[in-house]
């Protein structure tokens, strides 16, 4: 199609909060209620070691499966090298650890 | 809020529309695809409400096109937008009314530029004087054609021989008002409402009986965006744009789409047989697409013009199943023909969308 016209329609990047899957957010709330204290200070990013050697961002991770846009954040979950320094740092004492490790038990089902 | 706070803080969104005397700007897109409507809009001024009005065969397009995708410089759009106001000046009159959103946007630029850098006016002023040897007065009164609209919406609603009502059921014809990004979001003291409460198109709907459709997308682009469509590597996001605003439309059902840009009507009509043919999706009932009026062949339609002399024939989404709602009688068959009944040729049917 794309040849016959010369290009193709956009796909939009807007978010839809009524047609995302909050399943794996509710998962990851229920099994680490600390998850919901998250004030997404970034100090998690700030100091994650495999954050300097990928694009791994756990501040941006948590936000996308809040937002239901799960398929981005399965994409970097295997990045994680679960050092826990993110867990040390965190000011609201969320367990960032067991949160990697949730979401990951979560695929595995 | 009471009604008086309210009255006040409506007061400062309204503009001055001139009373009558209108030199008459048109547009490049406009009257290619929508060819009846300027003509429909000249006739409604001069014939029913009986107001004077200048159509100049020098006027020429305002290269604002050619300015947006950067291939004009604006030293030149100032010129040549210079003799167009000596052109008013030369006819007399005072009143600038153009047809096309981006000319209007245009022009209210150019103004208020001259305004704050005086230094550059003397230099169009020099540059005209040397290129045609004319000489212009800044108009005393800029308003677009559906601003004038607008103004005389009740004296049209008087006159008219139809309303936006569904004849079947009663209920009010249900419209998306769609404005073109450049009246009032570049400088939002020029237009009725301003940017945040633009009222030209809904003023319209609501006074002729109809109820404006107000849904998520409302004040989005259509895509145009001149290098967005111009570009063909650009032209899925140009399409994304309108996509968007169909997908939020569609769950309020309108009956009808209205628009005073010439761009955005041509994009909002065309764009839906594109989708169609791309994704095979339509977004009006059984198949059909939403029908895409401009305001001048929406106001024609109400006062009795035939639907076929005012050019709707030339849209893509065919616009039937609305006269239908609105009771106005059409002979299916003039469609393709001209006044003298030769046949014009007919378009060839599209997969998806319904157009019979």
């Amino acid at each position: 199609m794309t040849t016959l016209w010369g290009y193709s329609i956009s796909e939009t990047r807007s978010i839809d909060y009524d047609k995302n899957d909050k399943t794996f957010a509710l998962y990851l709330a229920e099994k680490v209620p600390s998850s919901k204290l998250c004030i997404g200070c970034g100090s998690c990013t700030a100091t994650c070691t495999a954050g300097n050697l990928t694009e791994f961002n756990i501040r941006k991770l948590q936000m996308l499966v809040k937002r239901g846009e799960n398929q981005e954040a399965l994409n970097n979950l295997s990045k994680c090298m679960l050092c826990g320094k993110c867990l040390l740092v965190c000011p609201r004492g969320v367990d960032t650890r067991k949160m990697i490790l949730t979401l990951i038990q979560y695929l595995r089902k | 809020m009471n009604l008086l706070g309210k009255q006040q803080i409506w007061k400062d969104y309204q503009k001055e529309i001139a009373d009558d005397k209108y030199f008459y700007a048109r547009s490049c897109i406009r009257q290619t695809f929508f060819p009846g409507s300027e003509w429909a809009y000249l006739d409604i001024l001069r014939n029913k409400l009986q107001k004077e009005v200048v159509d100049d065969p020098r006027h020429t397009t305002c290269t604002g096109i050619g300015y947006h995708s950067d291939v004009v410089p604006i030293e030149t759009i100032m010129t040549v937008v210079a003799r167009h106001f000596a052109l008013m000046t030369e006819a007399g009159y005072e009143n600038m009314t153009p047809s096309c959103i981006t000319s209007f946007g245009i022009y209210t630029e150019i103004l208020d530029t001259w305004e704050h850098y005086p230094e550059i006016e003397e230099k169009i002023r020099d540059f005209l004087w040397q290129a045609t040897k004319r000489e212009f007065k800044k108009p005393k009164n800029l308003a677009h054609t559906s601003d004038i609209i607008y103004k005389f919406r009740q004296n049209i609603a008087d006159l008219a021989v139809y309303s936006l009502k569904d004849v079947h059921s009663g209920r009010p014809l249900r419209g998306v008002d769609h404005i073109g990004c450049h009246y009032a979001k570049m400088f939002p003291s020029k237009g009725i409402g301003g940017a945040e409460f633009p009222a030209v198109l809904s003023g319209l709907i609501e006074a002729w009986g109809g109820e404006p459709v107000d849904y998520p997308e409302r004040r989005h682009c259509c895509g145009f965006g001149f290098r967005n469509y111009l570009v063909m590597a650009n032209r899925g996001f140009s399409v994304a744009n309108s996509k968007k605003k169909f997908e939020s439309m569609q769950a309020y059902a309108p009956d009808f789409i209205l628009t005073n840009c010439p761009g955005c009507g041509m994009f909002l009509d065309k764009w839906q047989y594109t989708i169609s043919e791309m994704e095979g999706i339509t977004y009006g009932p059984d198949g059909y697409g939403i029908p895409v009026l401009t305001y001048e062949e929406l106001t024609a339609l109400l006062l009795g013009y035939d639907p076929w002399e005012i050019g709707l024939q030339m849209h893509q989404v065919a616009v039937e199943p609305l006269l239908d709602k609105m009771g106005i009688r059409y002979d299916p068959d003039a469609k393709y023909r001209n006044i003298r009944g030769e046949s014009l040729g007919e378009p060839a049917c599209p997969t998806y969308l319904k157009v019979k």
